[in-house]
């Protein structure tokens, strides 16, 4: 084994209701959809209508800015609507499943594919948006020829997800996809593993491949720590991630010919009657996970990813293009009574204010209480302590206030994304939202520099 | 608590724009969110938050400084009756003391917050905690005797000058109780220096029993008067005179152990400023050409104000250096300034204000070189590869 990189900065957030690792086939969702929010910087143009009938790969919308760029349906069936916002925004295209997926068929009688071949593959399958171009964290550059591409191979959020077990029966679509993503770049595709999960896993038996290992807390996992420890990004860097549950449909995709966007997800979280592994199609309705399967007592929020990075859906809502795991947990609307001033056993804190620190195995239900007000800048070195990056985030988050864009390149907005910093927004004293800024940097660095 | 939260439930119409009293609506913003929580949830980015909020951090501030406040107001009372050469009981002696003591807490926080609700309102935001702590920083470094009109009076200025117009708490750049305690010095001197003021009642000329001098041991050693020095007992658990919170080290380090523990202020600079200090007495006692020079650095530790600075005034997160590595040199910088200031200074005898005051002025600039080098390292890597 190479050597072990130790992740000392982070924080492990401990959580009730992590999943059960036992994988069940749920029946098919009624309905699927793809949703134009998923996705940076797209302007999404409709290529369908209301009643129009799709196969599965078929596109339902493109990105203006960049028509090549399709986002195709996951299954087979109808467009039932489109939902829009606040200035007919589109938010959501729904399409009602066939009971049986019908695929469209992508001609790859041909075999032995060139990169030109895969990405064009890719993109009228609609599998191209799960390339994700760092810097930025935007959909890759189909032109682009990228330093190297990074896979991050375990989870280290809260109510982590087992990737290992999503991806331990795809053997054969998980290293055709591979093998493809080494046609990509001139450079090596890297996996992030876990030091301390099992030694034979599926990550370590495929050829051509750079491991490294990873052994700490969160952010352990996030793939933009591992580049910033394994080869960080500078200035003029192009840098791919896949997740990888997309590099197996990307096999299927090659060894098939079809976009079976179907991979095994995690739903977990303190309000979750049965945990456990689904096997499902990308989009879906998570109705039928959660119906009956949640404690109704109390008010929800449904999150489509981890607590920290994922999107708020309703329980109706649909599972996200990106994400692999949905995770339900308390929403926080009450008021406590001088609850700033109490000992704080249930309360989860890095600081050691709360006198839950004595219990450092304990796991907690946390609700989505913001526990405090707004605040400006006050703490310091605070932030420090959970990214674990040769970076200073309050002052790269100050110059991205300031829409200072040499500063901001200076400090290292490269290197991150939303997520390498949801630490701090999850620690901040401040309640600042932290995420949010550093979108507001990168689309600011987007528009100037393309 | 159902019903409290019924009836802020209910007057809070009136406090909204355009209500009755719509004009105190931070005030009521203010009561509201110290009594309960509030049921405000995550609406984007991450879901779940730490429970810690600047209202908790603050009000460890806060304990922590109770160990101080209860030994001043015991000391002021004992140092009192010292003075006047009586024999009387505990309860005595902490009477006098809360009734010396108490007035300029509640003026202090009285005018304090009074403007920062009267702020928020104006801006229209909500009501910062930052105040909880000056409002009682600031008694505890004062003399026992500074009229409480001018306590109220260099309040106002700290709170409006040292902070409201750098935009409040989170901006300014000084720390705002040494504001005010350098406000009173230069415009009150003889109410802030001299051997009058530190014990409550020697300044209005009440008896004093034959050969007590109200002098600080501070002020004795800067004249030279080393041998005066009472015992490092003394020193250490703080029955001599001064401020009202600074003499009793001990007292400061049960606050310190507190801060660290619950890892609020910044250990790096407490250790760095004592190390500062230490630097600086040890290279004075080794070139010492008077017995000030030759006082034992441990000793300038235990005297005046440095404890109190080092603990409670260099760690303010928002007026001190931001960077980790920026932190040891800030604090490495103050202690060695203090005890500079302290011994070279003939004009008065302490250092630890004015040092604090200078390094908040620089942290910014020390926070530029480090942020500096790590630009450096991260362009290095662009001309790498290139």
């Amino acid at each position: 084994m190479s050597q072990i990189i130790n992740i000392k900065k982070g924080l492990d957030i401990r959580l009730k209701g992590k999943s059960d690792v036992v994988l069940s086939r749920p029946s098919m969702a009624d309905s699927y959809a793809i949703k134009p929010t998923d996705f940076h910087g797209v302007t999404p143009k409709l290529s369908v209508n209301i009643g129009d009938k799709v196969k599965a790969g078929a596109p339902l919308f493109f990105d203006k800015n960049n028509p090549k760029v399709l986002f195709t349906s996951p299954v087979s069936g109808e467009v039932v609507d489109v939902v829009r916002g606040e200035r007919r925004k589109i938010l959501e295209v729904i399409v009602k499943a066939d009971s049986e997926v019908e695929y469209q068929n992508f001609d790859i009688t041909k075999g032995n594919f060139s990169a030109e071949e895969i990405k064009e593959l890719m993109l009228i399958s609609g599998l191209w948006p799960s390339v994700i171009q760092r810097p930025y964290g935007i959909i890759a550059n189909a032109e682009d020829s990228p330093r190297d591409i990074f896979v991050s191979c375990f989870d280290s959020a809260p109510l982590a997800t087992d990737i290992d077990f999503m991806v331990k029966d795809e053997v054969e679509s998980f290293t055709a996809g591979v093998k493809a993503l080494q046609k990509l770049t001139s450079g090596k595709v890297h996996f992030g593993l876990n030091a301390d999960y099992q030694k034979d896993s599926l990550f370590t038996k495929i050829d051509g491949v750079e491991l490294h290992y990873f052994r700490g807390m969160h952010p352990a996992g996030n793939v933009g720590t591992q580049i910033h420890k394994v080869n960080p990004i500078s200035k003029g860097d192009i840098v791919w991630t896949i997740a990888p549950q997309h590099i197996i449909m990307l096999g299927r995709l090659l060894t098939k010919g079809i976009y079976d966007a179907s991979q095994i997800i995690s739903l977990g979280g303190s309000e979750v009657k049965k945990t456990g592994y689904f096997k499902v199609i990308s989009g879906a309705s998570i109705s039928n996970l959660v119906d009956k399967n949640v404690n109704n007592e109390n008010e929800l929020r449904y999150i489509s990813g981890n607590v920290l990075t994922g999107q708020q859906i309703s329980k109706d809502g649909f599972l996200g293009y990106y994400s692999n795991s949905i995770n339900v947990i308390p929403e926080g609307r009450h008021f406590e009574f001088i609850g700033w001033a109490l000992p704080g056993l249930k309360k989860f804190s890095m600081s050691k204010t709360f006198f839950s620190w004595m219990t450092p195995k304990k796991e907690y239900s946390l609700d989505t209480n913001l526990n405090g007000g707004d605040r400006a800048f006050v703490m310091s070195g605070q932030y420090e302590k959970v990214v674990p990056m040769d970076i200073y985030p309050v002052h790269l988050l100050k110059a991205i206030l300031a829409e200072d864009i040499d500063k901001m390149e200076q400090l290292g907005i490269y290197e991150i994304i939303e997520e390498d910093f949801a630490l701090c927004e999850f620690v901040c004293t401040s309640k600042i939202d932290v995420q949010h800024i550093v979108r507001q940097g990168l689309d600011l660095m987007v528009k100037e520099l393309g | 608590m159902k019903a409290l939260r019924r009836f802020m439930d209910n007057i809070k119409p009136h406090f909204e724009e355009g209500g009755k009293l719509g004009a105190f609506k931070s005030v009521y913003d203010g009561f509201d969110t110290f009594l309960f929580v509030p049921d405000a949830v995550t609406k984007k980015g991450a879901h779940i938050r730490d429970a810690i909020d600047l209202k908790r951090t603050m009000s460890v501030v806060v304990l922590a400084l109770v160990p101080a406040l209860l030994f001043g107001i015991y000391n002021t009372g004992y140092q009192h009756f010292l003075s006047l050469g009586q024999e009387v009981t505990f309860w005595e002696i902490v009477s006098h003391g809360l009734i010396k003591v108490l007035p300029l807490v509640i003026v202090s926080y009285a005018v304090g917050l009074g403007i920062e609700f009267a702020v928020a309102q104006m801006r229209k935001h909500e009501i910062n905690e930052g105040f909880l702590v000056s409002g009682m920083l600031i008694p505890l470094i004062v003399p026992v005797d500074t009229p409480l009109w001018m306590v109220a009076v260099a309040t106002a200025f700290a709170v409006i000058i040292g902070k409201e117009i750098f935009g409040g708490t989170g901006m300014n750049i000084w720390n705002p109780a040494l504001i005010t305690r350098a406000f009173l010095f230069f415009a009150y001197p003889s109410k802030m220096s001299g051997d009058y003021v530190w014990i409550s009642g020697l300044s209005s000329g009440e008896g004093v029993v034959d050969g007590f001098s109200g002098a600080t041991p501070l002020a004795n050693a800067a004249a030279g008067l080393t041998e005066k020095l009472p015992s490092v007992s003394d020193m250490f658990f703080g029955f001599i005179p001064g401020s009202i919170g600074e003499t009793s080290t001990l007292a400061i380090l049960i606050g310190a152990v507190l801060l660290i523990a619950t890892g609020i202020a910044s250990w790096k600079i407490m250790l760095s400023t004592v190390l500062g200090g230490l630097t600086m007495g040890l290279i004075f006692n080794a070139f010492a050409v008077n017995s000030f020079m030759e006082m034992s650095a441990i000793n300038h530790l235990m005297l005046g104000g440095f404890a109190f600075g080092a603990v409670f005034m260099a760690t303010d997160p928002v007026s001190g250096s931001q960077t980790e590595t920026g932190k040891w040199i800030y604090g490495f910088l103050i202690g060695m300034f203090a005890i500079l200031i302290r011994v070279f200074n003939p004009a008065y005898p302490e250092g630890m204000m004015l040092a604090i005051l200078l390094m908040n002025t620089f942290a910014p600039l020390i926070d530029h070189y480090v942020l500096q080098s790590n630009i450096r390292r991260r362009m290095k890597r662009v001309k790498v590869n290139a």
